[in-house]
């Protein structure tokens, strides 16, 4: 014990005597709370617009109008021809351009049928499918408001008309999130991903450091036991984990107005295992790298990478392929993430959460096995 | 020249000793591009729906059945406990649920509107929007076909969606220039930093310091070996995407070239830079993180719209080089741009490599004097 208290001291003057990373480490959550906060939205709002309005009359302006009006598209442009609209889409300074063909006005008069296309920049296909529905049913509602004007009759008083409205009367609601706030998504995955980088990429460089300057043959020599060693180079990073947890929760509830409707002790309980199945696999990155450098390359690629590609942090699970699916089981971000999301919108207890959480445990202990294994062949 | 070329071969050297470092920043990122390019996608389907129905009618089977054939939703469970129906929502067993409460098929007959229920877990509010979407409108179509033809008059106006450079919405075609830029951030970005801070660690910056090279040939020399790993990287993942995903490229070989170059600069630059600040490898790596990598996946549009931040932070985009790139690249090869369109992201591109290299080096030849 007198031994671990002196590395674990030795630890932390080193951190000491480095301020900028001690900084880096309380600054760094916040910067990613605000960028994931604020900007992981895929909300479009002003979505460029430019109008082929080849009809240029009353009907065809009042169908504009709605454009102008919602807050999701900005009219940048007016042109008369649908092959004016090229060179906006060309050069991306509109995503999307609405054509009204000539005509459209007399045939809204009489009843008839018309088309009207709209056209997007699939370049970027995220923001145009979302752009793409917003016009679909910006158009879709004026239909709607169409047929009940005419359902009115121009001598009825408005609201009097009978079986105004579609026939099936959708009544969606929306649970857990029904503003449709993205940031109450995002910000508990920020949680992971904060946890994830100090640990396990901080605590790999922290090691092969040693390795790197040769300093950990002196610690081998020393009659410090193998896990006194381990322990006491992953301590201060764990700790420095558990303070991250604090602020960034902090962060998310006080400023961001995320709810925490779950139990907070759970939520810290489940980021200690979190915490230290990342710091397992921190040792293990450790134990197969020579240089911080490779460490880096190591943690980042194949480990910082895939899982926030693949654990549903941005995009969900379900829409991967079969193929790819299994594959997500393998990160224990995946199950953190599952577990942060029910406790700070559901407020799901362990009752529910228990599978998750047996198996970042089991994840835990495997690499940690693993990670031991090799590190039998570097340490004496 | 001679000096920057020693520096180049010693750098060159030490990357090839370390063998697992060199096939990583070569050959992962384009394995890299095979795994995301399938598995990440936008389009959402597959959605998990319950389905409480409580009518049991001809034309409540019809709106299930509408949904499940609409090939969104696929039906993971009936019921008609509401209890069940909470704990599927929790378990994430269910993203939507769709009550249909009795009487629908008789109000619907008769011509009366007939509400129906649609429940949405919206912790993912991106997804939940889109199903959103669909539930409303696959309700609407159904709802003009079930009720009576009395009831419902033909819609006056239709939209015909189009959609120019990338008909299918293939998410590969847009990934691809993202995870250039991506990637070519941490190749280019954090391994100069670490690169140049381990020889502070190390103590043989000392070393460099005293032999006779002046601050351009060391910067030259550093960073020339990883600007050509990244060049071939870079290389490797457009080939593979033309090849595996169907890239086109619709515009000019050497434009590509110049954009893919000028963002590099810009990227070897900056981890110079980080590389004067940050004392060890450590402290490196996290501002390469944060000022660098983040952000390109963040605040460059790659994943998230731009036009939906807040202003301030829309602000902030304007000085993220892999904003220009991504426009640039996606006009380049999606759109076959010629260079006279480009002008404005190239020349942006050109002005932050350059305050980069310029502010680097002045803070370099401060240190080595």
């Amino acid at each position: 014990m007198q031994r671990l208290r002196c590395l674990v001291r030795k630890e932390f003057l080193e951190l000491r005597m480095n301020p900028r990373l001690l900084r880096l480490v309380v600054i760094a959550p916040i910067l990613q709370l605000t960028m994931l906060g604020y900007a992981a939205t895929t909300d479009v709002k002003n979505v460029p617009l430019v109008v082929a309005d080849g009809d240029r009359s009353a009907a065809s302006r009042e169908l504009v109008a709605r454009f102008e009006a919602s807050p999701n598209f900005t009219v940048i442009d007016t042109v008369t021809a649908v092959n004016e609209i090229e060179p906006y889409l060309g050069r991306g300074r509109a995503s999307l351009a609405l054509s009204i063909p000539a005509g459209y006005g007399a045939s809204i008069r009489s009843g008839r049928p018309v088309k009207v296309q709209v056209a997007a920049d699939g370049t970027d296909s995220n923001s145009t499918t979302v752009a793409l529905g917003y016009a679909t049913s910006l158009i879709g509602g004026y239909a709607q408001e169409l047929i009940d004007r005419a359902a009115a009759g121009p001598d009825t008083a408005p609201g009097r008309g009978a079986a105004a409205g579609p026939a099936i009367d959708a009544r969606i609601r929306v649970w857990f999130n029904p503003q449709l706030e993205s940031r109450h998504f995002m910000i508990p995955g920020v949680l992971a991903l904060v946890l994830l980088i100090v640990t396990a990429n901080l605590a790999a460089m922290a090691i092969v450091r040693e390795k790197e300057l040769g300093t950990l043959e002196q610690l081998n020599v020393t009659p410090l036991r193998r896990w006194e060693l381990i322990v006491g180079k992953l301590l201060p990073y764990g700790l420095i984990a558990l303070v991250d947890v604090l602020l960034v929760v902090a962060v998310a509830v006080l400023w961001f107005e995320v709810p925490l409707r779950g139990s907070f002790a759970l939520l810290f309980g489940m980021s200690v295992l979190y915490v230290l199945s990342t710091l397992a696999l921190g040792l293990f990155i450790s134990t197969i790298s020579d240089t911080q450098q490779q460490a880096m390359m190591t943690a980042t690629f194949f480990f910082l990478t895939p899982m926030i590609y693949l654990s549903g942090f941005i995009f969900p699970i379900e829409n991967m392929p079969a193929i790819i699916q299994p594959f997500t089981y393998l990160i224990p971000l995946r199950y953190f993430l599952v577990m942060v999301r029910g406790i700070f919108l559901k407020g799901i207890g362990l009752d529910l959460l228990w599978p998750q959480a047996a198996a970042l445990g089991a994840w835990g202990v495997v690499v940690l096995a693993l990670a031991v294994a090799r590190s039998r062949k570097i340490a004496r | 020249m001679r000096k920057a070329l020693a520096v180049y071969r010693k750098e060159l050297r030490q990357i090839l000793r370390d063998r697992r470092t060199l096939l990583i920043l070569v050959f992962i990122p384009a394995l890299f591009l095979l795994l995301y390019g399938y598995a990440l996608n936008f389009d959402i389907r597959h959605i998990a729906l319950a389905v409480d129905d409580r009518d049991g009618s001809p034309q409540s089977r019809a709106v299930v059945s509408a949904f499940v054939n609409s090939g969104y939703f696929d039906l993971v469970a009936t019921t008609h406990s509401p209890v069940e129906i909470e704990r599927l929502v929790n378990l994430n067993q269910a993203r939507t649920v769709l009550v249909i409460p009795e009487g629908f098929g008789r109000d619907l007959s008769s011509g009366l509107q007939a509400p129906v229920q649609v429940i949405i877990d919206g912790d993912n509010a991106n997804t939940a929007t889109t199903v959103l979407g669909y539930a409303s409108n696959l309700l609407r179509t159904v709802g003009a076909e079930l009720a009576p033809p009395t009831a419902v008059r033909p819609a006056p106006l239709a939209v015909e969606p189009r959609i120019w450079y990338n008909p299918e919405l293939r998410s590969t075609l847009f990934l691809v220039p993202g995870l250039i830029a991506y990637i070519g951030m941490i190749t280019a970005v954090a391994s100069t930093a670490l690169s140049i801070v381990r020889e502070k660690e190390s103590g043989t910056m000392e070393q460099v310091r005293m032999a006779p090279i002046d601050t351009f040939s060391f910067i030259v020399g550093k960073t020339l070996p990883y600007f050509l790993i990244s060049l071939a990287s870079a290389a490797l993942i457009i080939l593979a995407s033309m090849v595996l995903f169907g890239l086109p490229m619709r515009g000019n070989w050497l434009t590509l070239l110049l954009a893919v170059s000028l963002f590099l600069v810009g990227a070897l630059g900056t981890g110079l830079l980080i590389s004067t600040v940050a004392e060890s490898q450590q402290v490196a790596f996290q501002m390469a993180l944060l000022i660098s990598l983040l952000p390109t996946i963040m605040l460059s549009g790659f994943i998230f719209p731009i036009s939906g931040m807040p202003a301030f932070l829309q602000a902030v985009t304007y000085v993220v080089p892999a904003r220009y790139f991504l426009v640039a690249l996606r006009g380049i090869v999606l759109k076959g741009s010629a260079l006279s369109h480009l002008g404005v992201p190239l020349l942006a591109l050109t002005a932050y490599a350059a305050a980069m290299l310029t502010l680097a080096s002045l803070r370099l030849s401060r240190e080595r004097t």
